[in-house]
């Protein structure tokens, strides 16, 4: 995208602006949809109708929000830190929107073709503890820093789970680059990991009660991490009224809610391109049975983008049936039961890819 | 170098999303462990005993609506039993009856909202509105007899305000049919969920003696394994005709008196209302008035009286001094919630602030009861 853009325009940093704005556009034409479909999702299973009345079946419902929302007033706690409770929704939403620069949603749109896009994607999406903090303490109110403290012990004690799970899967492809790993899965859908990758033989079956379990861990980890239910309770409405946002207004809380939609999409991507074939198509391509080369691309997009969109709805679905673990509970499950069989699942995949 | 920590004081309400009303929860906290509650009350008081030495008996009823206003029905039917044993008065057979039918769909109707929006304190807002879809149908069946939905002003003293709808009875019956349905859903989806027992098993322990020693009732007593039912102990209406149990809590998730137990005796107790409501609707006589007995003009003799009914919350009692007025000299009521109330802060002690939610939804105030 970025050299074709850099020889099209030949100004690199005009290509570098529009190659950032892809994502950006996908992320808020995204959060339009998601929010809808959030609604529409609970209100289904509750046997609601949900959001009606706002275009059709209630599908423009948050440009009416937001149109609300943008008129807010701002008021603030006294005595609170203005710095940091400025910056504290940005810091959270640059956190999950530079995840996006290494997220390639098909071999012709990523944002940066750096050689350790995942070990990145960690880093940047725990920028977003940073900011939760900075706004959990700046807008003093004691439920914003009961929220934030939850919060941040949580997206760090879970970090680690996801990062052994990662590791794994690092080990098993070789290669950090999340580009490379979605291309070895390309094909069909037996060679994506979930199913044992694209080896042959006795170790593909071996690998898949192992890679099951790998990505069972990484789904629970990268759901607390992104603080939905079960593991939603830094916002617990019913205890911290909305935890570290309680005192953010208007756009600002938008910005919350944005990074909370954005973070859901981006770690459904990492599932998808570690387990699922990242940006391949399940059953191979129209573009090559046509033998037209340039809708390839536009294929891959739309399958990273469905399935993508499938662990999102699953996100919602779980939000809606299960009720909210204890702080306590949280870590012990982290602790006691995820790392242990994270790290035993490490060993397990090591052995087997000796084989 | 020890670090110098201090204890936190949470202000919980009156405006937050899970006091259930105006109830301000003064916590203080060591990090996420509660180490004191003080319940403040008082910001729904109306005055509702002072009221009604001024309004005539029969003026009384649609304040007693306003008390528990999940379960007007019972208040009312409290305050018509006190009355009536004041001056003496039979009802006819069928307005018992009808009146147990009311009483018995307000106690489902009044669990339904009480296990839902204990449900939504841990976070599982689906089955809040399973239970809620029926309980409007609830609510449909008190609009069609007498017009309302939530304050009833339904039993009267000596009688009911309207006769029950040629419909009421069919509808009564599917609905009955219906609700078992609901209350498996419900198990399926939250009593017996992982995490829903986690939350709740072992958490706000009320051992029977505490309970008793502070005069719980109700639910919250039974739930700690004492199987006292006002409508078994002390009967009243025509409870005698009725074949149910009395539900206790058996500790089936953890120990006797948590607050899951609370939980599990509401939902037995729903179906056992079930019951009562399926009897109460083969033997409901169909000829009858509902209004004969009611008298012209109220003035009792002087005297005091005391009646109790089981709410679905407790104990719901009234004591009616009469000084052989058209008015009454003082009328007093005995409050299940204001009750449980007091074992706030004995449950709570210890617990994380996450838990108190769960201790707070399942010993199920209502503060228009606490401060009348």
């Amino acid at each position: 995208m970025y050299e074709y853009l850099n020889e099209l325009l030949g100004n690199q940093i005009l290509a570098m602006l529009l190659t950032a704005c892809v994502p950006l556009v996908f992320i808020l034409l995204y959060t339009l949809f998601a929010v809808w479909l959030e609604r529409k999702v609970s209100a289904h299973m509750q046997d609601r109708l949900g959001p009606m009345r706002v275009g059709w079946h209630g599908s423009l419902q948050l440009i009416a929000d937001f149109m609300k929302i943008l008129q807010k007033e701002v008021p603030v706690a006294k005595n609170y830190d203005r710095i940091l409770y400025e910056m504290a929704p940005v810091l959270v939403f640059t956190g999950s929107f530079a995840a996006f620069a290494v997220i390639p949603f098909s071999s012709g749109l990523i944002g940066s073709q750096i050689e350790i896009g995942i070990f990145y994607l960690m880093a940047v999406s725990s920028f977003m503890v940073v900011g939760i903090l900075m706004g959990g303490w700046s807008s003093n109110n004691k439920y914003s820093l009961l929220g934030a403290m939850r919060s941040s012990a949580q997206i760090v004690s879970y970090e680690i789970p996801t990062a052994l799970v990662v590791l794994s899967m690092v080990m098993l492809t070789g290669t950090l680059s999340l580009s490379k790993i979605s291309d070895m899965q390309t094909a069909y859908f037996w060679n994506w990991y979930i199913l044992g990758g694209p080896g042959t033989g006795i170790a593909k079956f071996l690998l898949i009660p192992s890679m099951i379990a790998a990505f069972v861990i990484i789904y629970i980890s990268t759901l607390a991490e992104v603080n939905r239910t079960p593991f939603d309770i830094p916002e617990a409405e019913s205890e911290l009224v909305a935890g570290y946002f309680t005192e953010y207004p208007g756009i600002k809380y938008a910005m919350f809610m944005l990074t909370e939609y954005t973070n859901m999409y981006a770690v459904s991507a990492v599932v998808v391109l570690l387990f699922f074939g990242g940006y391949h198509s399940p059953f191979g391509y129209l573009g090559n049975t046509l033998g037209i080369g340039w809708l390839i691309p536009f294929e891959q997009a739309f399958w990273f983008i469905s399935k993508g969109m499938f662990f999102v709805f699953v996100q919602m679905w779980l939000r809606w049936t299960l009720p909210r673990l204890r702080v306590d509970q949280l870590m012990s499950l982290c602790w006691k039961y995820l790392i242990p069989y994270a790290l035993l699942n490490l060993i397990i995949i090591g052995i087997i890819s000796l084989l | 170098m020890a670090l110098k920590t201090e204890r936190m004081v949470l202000n919980m309400g009156p405006q937050h999303p899970a006091t259930h009303g105006v109830l301000r929860l003064e916590l203080e906290v060591e990090g996420e462990l509660v180490a004191k509650v003080t319940p403040h009350i008082g910001y729904l008081h109306r005055c509702f005993e002072k009221h009604c030495e001024a309004m005539m008996y029969n003026q009384v009823v649609p304040y007693t609506d306003r008390m528990d206003y999940v379960s007007s029905m019972y208040n009312n039917w409290g305050y018509a039993i006190a009355v009536e044993k004041l001056l003496g008065i039979q009802v006819s057979e069928k307005v018992e009856y009808i009146r147990v039918i009311m009483g018995e769909l307000q106690r489902i109707a009044s669990h339904a909202l009480a296990l839902g929006s204990f449900g939504l304190d841990i976070g599982a807002w689906t089955p809040f509105l399973y239970l809620f879809r029926d309980r409007e149908r609830i609510l449909t069946l008190f609009e069609m007899t007498c017009g309302a939905r939530l304050l009833y002003n339904y039993i009267w003293v000596g009688g009911l305000s309207h006769d029950i709808h040629p419909d009421f009875l069919r509808m009564t019956r599917e609905f009955v049919r219906d609700f078992r349905a609901t209350v498996d859903e419900v198990n399926n989806l939250l009593s017996y969920n992982k995490i829903f027992i986690e939350r709740t098993a072992n958490i706000g322990i009320l051992p029977i003696d505490t309970a008793i020693n502070f005069g719980c009732t109700g639910p919250t007593l039974r739930g700690s394994g004492l199987a006292y039912d006002l409508r078994k102990d002390d009967t009243y209406s025509i409870y005698n005709r009725f074949d149910f149990n009395v539900c206790v809590g058996q500790g089936l998730q953890g120990t006797v008196g948590d607050a899951w137990d609370r939980y599990y005796v509401r939902i037995l107790e729903m179906l056992e209302s079930l019951r009562i409501i399926e009897q109460a609707l083969d033997q409901i006589p169909s000829e009858g008035d509902v209004q004969s007995a009611i008298p012209k003009r109220i003035k009792p003799p002087k005297g005091t009286v005391y009646a109790r009914v089981e709410n679905p919350r407790g104990e719901l009692g009234y004591f009616i001094i009469s000084d052989g007025n058209t008015n009454p000299f003082r009328v007093k009521v005995r409050p299940p919630s204001f009750v449980h109330l007091e074992i706030m802060s004995d449950l709570c002690k210890g617990h994380l602030v996450s838990d108190m939610m769960a201790i707070l939804g399942s010993i199920d105030i209502v503060l228009g009861e606490v401060d009348r």
